[in-house]
Parts: C-alpha cells; sequence; structure tokens
C-alpha cells in the first residue's frame, strides 16, 4: 500500500469492499437488542465500511486526523446520541451508543476517540452541569459536528491524580484569568472548544469553556505518537487567558464533575475496545482459513484453534458484560466501579487478542494490509486514557475491599 | 410526483444457503436478511428525485412481519410511507399482482424495482407490472431522470449506452450503478418511529407455481499448483477435469 496518498476519492475507489467484517455472535446476543439497536447498530457498521475502513490506514500511517469523516460521523449519531433531542441530539439510549462506539471503534479506536471526546466528556458535561444558555449555545453545533470540542484535565504533572492539578483562575470582574497547561488531550488542536477542569481561587476544581480565539489559549500538537495516529493529540495552554464567568459551569464542583463524564466515556470506551477485539478475531479467523501452510489451512491447527476458541470466548463474555452494563446504565443505576469493571476487562482482552490475531497472521500481521497492528498499537492508549489499568484495578479493590489503595 | 418503490428481502449476500425437507426448503434459520440491493438503489433514486421535485415515496413488500425490519430499515432510509402486503409470495407473478392490485387506482407517477431479486434472480416484477397496469416498463436502467414532465432514463446495450425518454407513469427496474444507495442516518431512524406502515392482507391469486428441489453448486475446491514445465499436465486437466476445453 502506498501510504503517501492522502487523496479520499482515490482511497475509497481503491480499498471500496475491502472491509468484510462479519460480528461474531457466539451466544446469539442480538436477540437481547431491539430491532431499532440493530439497525443502528448496521448502519454504523456499513458507514465505517463505505467511508472510514478504505482511508483509515492512510491516515494513520500519515499521522493525520481525516477531518472529513467529521460531518458523517455526525449524520450516524456518534456525537452525543444519548443526550435529549431538544439540543439537537439522538436522544437514544446507553446501550445504542455502545453499539454506535462499538461499530466506530471496530474501524478505528482514535476516531471513537473523537466521537468519545465529544459526546462524552464536551457534550456531556455542559448538558450535565452547563446553565440553560451554554446548552442552547453549544449542544447543537456540538452534536452536528459543526463545532469540536475537547476536554482538559490530564496535566505534565497530574495524570492519575488529577485532584492535585495546578491549573487555577483567579477572579477579575465579569470574568477570570486562567493560568496553566493541559497534556495529552485528544482533538486539542483543532477544537473549537474546550472543557477545560481548573481550581479556583478556594482551590476548588470547576469546569470552565475555552473557546478558540481566546487571547493567550494555544493548543500545539503532539507529534511522534505511536497509536491513535489517526487522531489528534494536543497540549492547552493558558497564559492569562480572559473567560467571561458566563462559560464556568455554576452547578458543580470538586472531582465529581470530571469523574461523571469520565463514567460516561470509559462505558462507551468498554463497547468500543469491544469492536477492536471482535475485528482482530474476524481478521484473524478469515486469514486462518485462507492461509495454507504444510498443506493444509492454518486454522485446523489445534495451536490456532486454541487462539480462536479463546478470543471468541472472551468477546462472548465482554459482549454479555457491557449488554448488562448498558441496561444499567439505561436505568441509571450503574456505579463508577462496575464501569471500571468492564473498561478494564474489555480493553485487556481486546489487547490479549491483537497480539494473539497478529501472531496468527504471520509476517502479514505486520503491515498495514490487515488492520490488527494499528488496532493493537491504539490499544496502547486505550488501557491507558480514561483512568489506567492499574488505575481501574485499585478503583475495584477499593469497592470490594473498602480500603483505599491509591495512596 | 409520487413513487411507489418495490422492496423484497432477501438473504444477506455473505450468507451460506442450506436446504431441509429433501432440498425443497430454504432454512432460513441463522440467515440474516437485508433490503435487496437493486431495490435500495430504487429507494434512494426514488427520494432523490422527490426531494428535487416534491412529493411522497411509498415502499411496498409482499411478504410475512418477519420482513418488517427491513421495511423501517426503508423508512429510516427516507421513504416516507410503507405498505406490507402480508402474503409470502411463491414465485414473481404473485408478488406482482399483489403489487399492481395495490397500485392500480393511486395514481403513481412511477413504480420502481430492482432489476432483480438477488435470492431468486426471475428478474420478472417489472416488466409484469408494466402488462398488469398497461403501463410502459424499462428493464435494467442505470440512468432515471425526470426533465419537464417526462423520464430520461438510460441503459447499457451490447457495446454501448442507450438513452430513452418516456412519459409518466412507468414502470422502472434499477441497476447497478444508478447511485450510490443511501445508509440511515440517526436523525432518518428515529423519524422512521413515527412513520406509518400499513398491513394490509392479499386479494390477488396465488399457486400460480411451486418449487420443487433445489441444488446447491459443488464447493470449490482448492488451488491445485503445476509446475511450469508440466503444461501437458494443465491441459489434461483442463480438459478432463474442468471440462472447458
Ligand atoms: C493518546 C492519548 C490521548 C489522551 N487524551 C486525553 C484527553 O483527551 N483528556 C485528558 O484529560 N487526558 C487525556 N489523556 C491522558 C491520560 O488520561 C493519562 O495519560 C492517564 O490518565 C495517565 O496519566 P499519566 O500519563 O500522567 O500517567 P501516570 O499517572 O504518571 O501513571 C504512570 C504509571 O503509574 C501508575 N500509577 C499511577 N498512580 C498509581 C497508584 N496510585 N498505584 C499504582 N500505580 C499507579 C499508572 O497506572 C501508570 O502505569 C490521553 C492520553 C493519551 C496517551
Amino acid at each position: 500500500m502506498s501510504a503517501s496518498s492522502l487523496n479520499v476519492e482515490e482511497l475509497k475507489a481503491a480499498h471500496q469492499g475491502k472491509d468484510r467484517f462479519e460480528m461474531p455472535d457466539f451466544y446469539g446476543i442480538d436477540d437481547l437488542l431491539s430491532e431499532e439497536h440493530i439497525l443502528i447498530r448496521n448502519s454504523v457498521r456499513d458507514w465505517v465500511k463505505r467511508e472510514l475502513s478504505p482511508v483509515i490506514e492512510n491516515y494513520a500511517q500519515e499521522a493525520a486526523f481525516p477531518h472529513h469523516l467529521i460531518k458523517g460521523l455526525a449524520e450516524i449519531g456518534a456525537f452525543g446520541p444519548q443526550l435529549p433531542v431538544e439540543y439537537g441530539c439522538g436522544g437514544l439510549d446507553y446501550t445504542a451508543y455502545g453499539l454506535i462506539m462499538q461499530e466506530i471503534e471496530r474501524g478505528d479506536s482514535g476516531i471513537r476517540s473523537t466521537a468519545s471526546v465529544q459526546g462524552s466528556l464536551v457534550m456531556y458535561p455542559i448538558f450535565k452541569f452547563g446553565t440553560e444558555e451554554q446548552k442552547r449555545k453549544f449542544l447543537p453545533k456540538l452534536a452536528s459536528g459543526e463545532m469540536m470540542g475537547c476536554f482538559g484535565l490530564t496535566e505534565p504533572d497530574h495524570g492519575s491524580n488529577p485532584a492535585g492539578m495546578t491549573t487555577h483562575f483567579v477572579e477579575d470582574g465579569d470574568d477570570v484569568i486562567l493560568n496553566g497547561a493541559k497534556m495529552w488531550i485528544s482533538n486539542a488542536p483543532f477544537a473549537d472548544v474546550a472543557v477545560v477542569w481548573a481550581k479556583n481561587e478556594e482551590g476548588k476544581i470547576k469546569g470552565i469553556i475555552v473557546e478558540r480565539g481566546m487571547e493567550g489559549f494555544t493548543t500545539p500538537e503532539t507529534h511522534n505518537k505511536w497509536s491513535l495516529r489517526a487522531s489528534a493529540t494536543g497540549e492547552l495552554v493558558f497564559d492569562n487567558v480572559r473567560v467571561p464567568k458566563s462559560n464556568i459551569f455554576p452547578e458543580v464542583s470538586g472531582l465529581k464533575g470530571p469523574l461523571t463524564c469520565l463514567n460516561s466515556a470509559r462505558y462507551g470506551i468498554s463497547w468500543g475496545a469491544l469492536g477492536a477485539a471482535m475485528d482482530c478475531y474476524d481478521t484473524a479467523l478469515c486469514y486462518s482459513k485462507q492461509r495454507v501452510q504444510f498443506g493444509r489451512p492454518i486454522a485446523g491447527f489445534q495451536l490456532q484453534q486454541k487462539k480462536l476458541a479463546e478470543m471468541v470466548t472472551e468477546i462472548t463474555k465482554a459482549q454479555l458484560l457491557v449488554w448488562r452494563l448498558g441496561n444499567l446504565m439505561n436505568e441509571g443505576k450503574a456505579t463508577p466501579a462496575q464501569i471500571s469493571m468492564a473498561k478494564r476487562n474489555n480493553v485487556e482482552i481486546a489487547l490479549n487478542i491483537a497480539r494473539e490475531a497478529r501472531q496468527m497472521l504471520g509476517g502479514m500481521g505486520i503491515t498495514g494490509e490487515f488492520p490488527i497492528m494499528r488496532h493493537m498499537a491504539n490499544l496502547e492508549s486505550v488501557v491507558t486514557y480514561e483512568g489506567t489499568h492499574d488505575i481501574h484495578l485499585l478503583i475495584l479493590g477499593h469497592e470490594v475491599t473498602g480500603e483505599n489503595a491509591f495512596f | 410526483m409520487n413513487i411507489l418503490v418495490c422492496i423484497s428481502v432477501v438473504p444477506d449476500t455473505t450468507t451460506k444457503i442450506t436446504f431441509t425437507d429433501n432440498n425443497s426448503q430454504f432454512n432460513r434459520e441463522g440467515v440474516q436478511f437485508i433490503i435487496n440491493p437493486y431495490d435500495e438503489l430504487a429507494l434512494t433514486r426514488a427520494l432523490e428525485i422527490t426531494e428535487k421535485s416534491g412529493g411522497e415515496v411509498t415502499v411496498i413488500h409482499v411478504g410475512g412481519v418477519e420482513n418488517e425490519p427491513s421495511i423501517r430499515k426503508a423508512l429510516a432510509i427516507g421513504a416516507h410511507k410503507a405498505i406490507r402486503i402480508n402474503k409470502n409470495p411463491n414465485d414473481a407473478q404473485e408478488a406482482a399482482s399483489e403489487i399492481a392490485n395495490y397500485a392500480k387506482d393511486k395514481g403513481y407517477d412511477m413504480i420502481l424495482t430492482g432489476r432483480e431479486s438477488i435470492d431468486y434472480n426471475s428478474g420478472q416484477v417489472c416488466g409484469l407490472l408494466g402488462a398488469m397496469l398497461s403501463l410502459p416498463s424499462i428493464n435494467v436502467v442505470m440512468g432515471l431522470d425526470v426533465v419537464d414532465g417526462q423520464a430520461v432514463l438510460t441503459r447499457d446495450i451490447d457495446g454501448g449506452r442507450e438513452t430513452i425518454s418516456c412519459g409518466l407513469p412507468l414502470v422502472a427496474s434499477a441497476q447497478k450503478d444508478l447511485v450510490e444507495p443511501r445508509i440511515p442516518n440517526m436523525r432518518g431512524i428515529m423519524a422512521a418511529r413515527t412513520k406509518p406502515l400499513e398491513v394490509l392482507e392479499p386479494t390477488g391469486e396465488s399457486n400460480f407455481s411451486a418449487h420443487q428441489s433445489y441444488d446447491l453448486p459443488e464447493p470449490k475446491s482448492a488451488v491445485k499448483m503445476i509446475s511450469p514445465d508440466n503444461a501437458g499436465e494443465l491441459i489434461r486437466l483442463l480438459r478432463e477435469e474442468a471440462k472447458i476445453i
């Protein structure tokens, strides 16, 4: 494959029809979904096959974000589908939201990251904590993709421990003056708005909407990632940025704000990672039936069957986990620890499946002809952001023992 | 401009087909069903035409309740309303006579079908509808426009392409390349919840014909490698096994 061309029409013409993904559904989990859930999922899958799969490898190789996909993502409901219709969103349930994330990440974790950030980390806090005016001003444009957002929590010196953040603001009349820096921020380089978490004069964490163009606000891009290469990551630098007080979320203070958003995003990631796992499994399964060594398809060898049988077992368990979690979310009953369990488990099985699947393709698994190595590298970010694998273990450990082992 | 689009529901193209009852019944178990791809082209083009000129697109399906998810999808793609004639047709004649009975007094400007359904491939509904409704019917079109109240259609012919104009109403069947089929978007899926899907009992005759049995093609065998200096063996295999020379 030539990785030099980012001509969308040429890429689509060259690679159309090559994505022949078929989803494993070993336990007939489709029977647990509604007719509309299946229509939503299949429509997103069709869109991914037509618009995303033919171009994504080249964008990842070139470390470029496919901006042209934003409109289509909005149309298929990738941006805040779970938020109410009155703000231009989908009004769908959490199961539908999860299925959309699954299908997008089946294509690429980087593109799903853009959707997660937009829907769960930017739109959701505006919806949950914002004023009516903020909701009317931002949500419809974010839902339609006319405006893109990013979420600034992590700082150079505060990742797993966001409570220690140093970004802060002081009051000045009707405005506040914001100083500090955020790091590793998805969508930062092109975002029109940033939901930033910063401390006020009393040291309480507040959410504040910073808009592109405000003086002193810059978003330098982070280069040379080996993972999520088709997603743009950057810093948010605030040098005496004057932000009107009307851009602050009045309703929330403390870590509860960012953690509430993270719960929604982590829920979506647990479905998304499952999508990446399914793609790796399906790719390895098809390849193993076709690749002949020692006179027979490698699918006939016990060692390869062990890999495939274990993969489909883990995928089936993960499907059941997120299906149940979706119902808990729909009923408003899901706890942060339950979400941690699903995020932690599903990303881990996805990474393991990616590694096993990659080996099943031998040398072919190393190239961009197949999606596995891209998924594998992407999942290294997914296992790190939104709470590292370790941090989710500590959350679960805390939940079951009542003992805090963070510090 | 009001357009009726006939949709059939067929096994997904990747389905492994099997039969039961001594190869006389198609086995629906575990099969995913989709809107016949050619019908989706007809539907998409019908929507494009009505979006320009106004009017409504109705989809009609002759089949059982189990096919309603596909009808709902047609509504999500953008059709304004749907009719389901509650009967599993045995052949094209049964399907076409139900559609003709329904359409005859509705004054549609166009009735569109796919060139064939990809399950039984009979490719007859378009022609039958033309005959039953005494309308011109134009098969396998890859271009369809309405210009000054006349339809302009293009078709592939041997070694070239023809352009036809035809007064309305007419019946036409869609061929690949007519348009890129639409994928339902979220708004469409939400809107489909409240669009009317009317179920009517059949009025036409049945049992014009019956399926006796089906045969599956021989499974494809693996590639045979023959070394370049063994042309004799290649010719023998082509003659005796493949029987093509
Ligand atoms: C591609 C990418 C995109 C990202 N996008 C965003 C974004 O949009 N917005 C945003 O705010 N952030 C984003 N992040 C940041 C991400 O959330 C952080 O990287 C993550 O929270 C970990 O923080 P850290 O990198 O500072 O690692 P650290 O917190 O320094 O952790 C280093 C290691 O120490 C372990 N560790 C930390 N504390 C403990 C403990 N108490 N006990 C045991 N082990 C511990 C961790 O598990 C990890 O293995 C992104 C990151 C990446 C890579």
